[in-house]
C-alpha cells in the first residue's frame, strides 16, 4: 500500500510539472524576448538571457504613443468599474429587497448578455457612436463596457446581498434612517467584501476588452490591448517591443491574481462552481 | 406600498436606462439596419430590401463556411478541454505539498487579456525565431501558419486548450472538492474498481459541474475573436475564419451594414436558442439528480 501511494504521488508530481511547465513556458518565452535587441532576437532560439534590454521598454511608452495608451486604459477600466459599481449597488438593493417585475429572469438575461458574441454588436455601436460624437473617447467605451459587466455585477451582487439578513436595514428604516443612509451605513460596509470582489472581476474584463476599443477607437482615446494589436506591421515588427508591450499588459492579471485567486473561479462560472 | 415603488424604480432606473441605451436600442438598430440595403458608398446609400439579406444569408457560401469552421471548433476544443480537465482534476484529488503553486499556475491563463496570449503564441510560433518551429524543423517539418492551412487552424485549438483547460481543471476541482464523502465509502465497501467508482459515482455526482462548464466552454469557444484575430487575422485564406472574425472582416472591408446587421441579428439569435436549450437541459438535469 504504501509503496503504492508513492508511486501515485510521483506521478501526480510529475503530471503537475509537466502542465506547469506548459502553462508558463510561452509567458517566460514572451519576457525573454522582450529583454533582447533586433540582433538578439533573431539570433535563434536560445532559452537563457542574461542581459536586459530596457530599451524594449522604454521606447514604445516614453517615445511613441503607448504611454498615453496605457493611461487610457486605466482610466476607461477604472471609471467603468466605478459606473458598473454604483449602478450595480442600486439595482442590486431594489433586486434583493422588493419584488421587481421580471427579476425572475434576471438570470437568462445576464448569461444572453456575456455569451453573445460581441461582434454581433459593432455595426450598430459604430453607427450610434459615430452619430452621438462619442467614437474615439474615454467616456464612450466607459459606457459601453456596461453591457456585460452591468448585468454581471448585478448578478454577482445579488447573491452576497442576499445573504445580509434584512432585519438589519428594516431596523434601520424604522429609525428614520433614509434609503440612502441605509445603503451607505448599512449595506455597503456588509457588501464590502462581494462588491471589492466584483469590482476587481470587471475591472479585469475591461482591461482585457479589444473589439469594441478595435472598432470605435482611432487615436485619442486607444487603449493598450489594441495598441498591442497593430504592432504587427508590413514593415516589420519589432517583435522586443511588442513582448515588452504584451509584459506590462499582463501585469494587472497578476496582481489581481495575488488579491482575488480564489474568486475567479466563482466569477467565471457565474456563482454556479464555488472554490 | 406606493412609496416602494417609487423607491424601487429610482433604484433601478439609472441601470435600465443604460442597459436600454446601450444593450436594446443597438438590438433594435440591428432589426431595423437588416431589412435594408445600406452601402456607405453606393449612390443611394440605403434602400429597403425587405427579407432579402437573409435569403442572401442563408446561401451564401462563405458564411456557412465559417459557420461550418467555428463549429468545428467548438466540438474540437470542448471534446479535448473537458475529457482532458476531468483527467487531470480526478488525479488531483489527493492532497499534496505545492498544490496551492500549482492552482495559482493555473489562474494565470485566465486572467490575463485574450489580445496578450494571441501575441505570446506569434511570438512562440513565429517561423523565423520562434521555438515551436525550430522543433518541428529538428524533426523535418516546416511549420509556418502564414502558408499552412491545418497548421494555422490546429494551431488556434492549441491556443484555446493552453487558455481554457486550467479553467476546466479548476471548476472540476472545486466541483471535486464539495462532493460528498458517503458514496465513494459504499462504493469502497462494494469493492468497487478505481475506474468503476469513477464511472458510477464521481460522474453522476459531477454531473451539473460538468455541464455548467461545457455550456460555458460552448459559448465563449463559439465566440473566439481576440486571440484568433491576433494569431491568424482568419488566414491563411479562410482557413481559421471563424464566425465572429467572418462578420468582423465582413463589416471592416465590404462595409455592407445592412447584410451584416442580418448575419449580427442571426448569430444572436442562435445564442439566444442555444443558451435557451442549454439552460433548460441543465436545471432539468440538476433537478433530477
Amino acid at each position: 500500500m504504501g509503496g503504492k501511494k508513492t508511486l501515485r504521488l510521483f506521478f501526480i508530481y510529475l503530471v503537475c510539472i509537466v502542465i506547469a511547465a506548459a502553462t508558463l513556458f510561452p509567458i517566460y518565452w514572451m519576457v525573454v524576448v522582450s529583454a533582447r535587441t533586433k540582433l538578439e532576437v533573431f539570433a535563434g532560439p536560445r532559452l537563457i538571457q542574461t542581459s536586459f534590454y530596457t530599451m524594449n521598454y522604454y521606447r514604445p511608452f516614453f517615445q511613441d504613443v503607448y504611454g498615453r495608451y496605457l493611461l487610457n486604459s486605466l482610466i476607461i477600466a477604472s471609471g467603468n468599474t466605478l459606473l458598473v459599481i454604483f449602478l450595480a449597488v442600486l439595482a442590486t438593493y431594489a433586486f434583493s429587497r422588493f419584488r421587481v417585475p421580471g427579476s425572475n429572469n434576471l438570470f437568462f438575461w445576464t448569461i444572453t448578455n456575456r455569451m453573445a458574441p460581441p461582434a454581433v454588436f459593432i455595426v450598430p455601436f459604430f453607427l450610434m457612436f459615430t452619430r452621438l460624437g462619442l467614437r474615439d473617447t474615454q467616456f464612450g467605451l466607459i459606457l459601453l463596457y456596461c453591457i456585460s459587466n452591468l448585468p454581471f455585477a448585478i448578478w454577482l451582487l445579488k447573491g452576497m446581498m442576499d445573504s445580509i439578513p434584512r432585519e438589519l436595514d428594516e431596523a434601520a428604516l424604522i429609525d428614520g434612517c433614509s434609503l440612502w443612509g441605509v445603503l451607505w451605513n448599512v449595506i455597503l460596509p456588509l457588501a464590502k467584501p462581494g462588491v471589492m470582489v466584483t469590482a476587481i472581476l470587471n475591472w479585469i474584463f475591461a482591461w482585457n476588452e479589444y473589439l469594441f476599443a478595435a472598432i470605435l477607437t482611432s487615436v485619442r482615446a486607444r487603449t493598450i490591448t489594441t495598441g498591442l494589436a497593430e504592432f504587427v506591421t508590413v514593415i516589420g515588427t519589432n517583435w522586443g517591443e511588442m513582448a515588452a508591450v504584451s509584459v506590462i499588459c499582463l501585469i494587472p492579471a497578476v496582481i489581481f491574481i495575488g488579491v482575488a485567486q480564489k474568486h475567479i473561479i466563482a466569477g467565471l462560472t457565474f456563482g454556479a462552481v464555488k472554490d | 406600498m406606493k412609496e416602494d415603488k417609487k423607491q424601487v424604480w429610482g433604484l433601478i432606473a439609472p441601470a435600465l436606462f443604460i442597459m436600454i441605451l446601450i444593450g436594446v436600442i443597438p438590438v433594435l438598430y440591428i432589426i431595423y439596419l437588416s431589412a435594408f440595403k445600406y452601402n456607405v458608398f453606393a449612390k443611394v446609400p440605403m434602400r429597403y430590401a425587405g427579407f432579402d439579406n437573409f435569403r442572401k444569408l442563408v446561401f451564401d457560401p462563405d458564411f456557412l463556411k465559417s459557420l461550418r469552421l467555428g463549429l468545428t471548433f467548438v466540438a474540437l476544443c470542448c471534446g479535448i478541454e473537458l475529457p482532458l480537465g476531468l483527467f487531470i482534476a480526478n488525479l488531483l484529488t489527493l492532497n499534496f505539498k505545492g498544490k496551492g503553486i500549482f492552482r495559482t499556475i493555473l489562474t494565470l491563463p485566465l486572467a490575463m487579456a485574450p489580445i496578450t496570449i494571441g501575441s505570446m503564441w506569434v511570438l512562440i510560433t513565429n517561423p523565423d525565431f520562434g521555438p515551436v518551429p525550430f522543433l518541428f524543423r529538428k524533426i523535418g517539418i516546416e511549420y509556418n501558419m502564414g502558408i499552412s492551412a491545418n497548421q494555422a487552424f490546429f494551431t488556434t485549438i492549441l491556443v484555446d486548450l493552453w487558455h481554457w483547460t486550467p479553467f476546466v481543471v479548476l471548476t472540476f476541482m472545486a466541483g471535486l472538492s464539495s462532493l460528498p464523502n458517503q458514496p465513494y465509502e459504499a462504493a469502497l465497501v462494494d469493492g468497487a474498481t478505481r475506474w468503476q467508482t469513477f464511472r458510477y459515482v464521481t460522474i453522476p455526482l459531477l454531473k451539473p459541474v460538468i455541464l455548467t462548464t461545457l455550456f460555458i466552454r460552448i459559448m465563449d469557444t463559439f465566440r473566439v475573436f481576440d486571440e484568433v484575430w491576433m494569431l491568424t487575422s482568419g488566414g491563411p485564406g479562410t482557413a481559421t475564419r471563424y464566425v465572429s472574425i467572418h462578420l468582423v472582416r465582413l463589416v471592416l472591408q465590404s462595409m455592407e451594414y445592412g447584410y451584416s446587421s442580418a448575419m449580427s441579428l442571426f448569430l444572436l439569435y442562435l445564442t439566444i436558442i442555444i443558451c435557451f436549450f442549454l439552460l433548460t437541459f441543465i436545471s432539468s438535469s440538476r433537478e433530477a439528480a
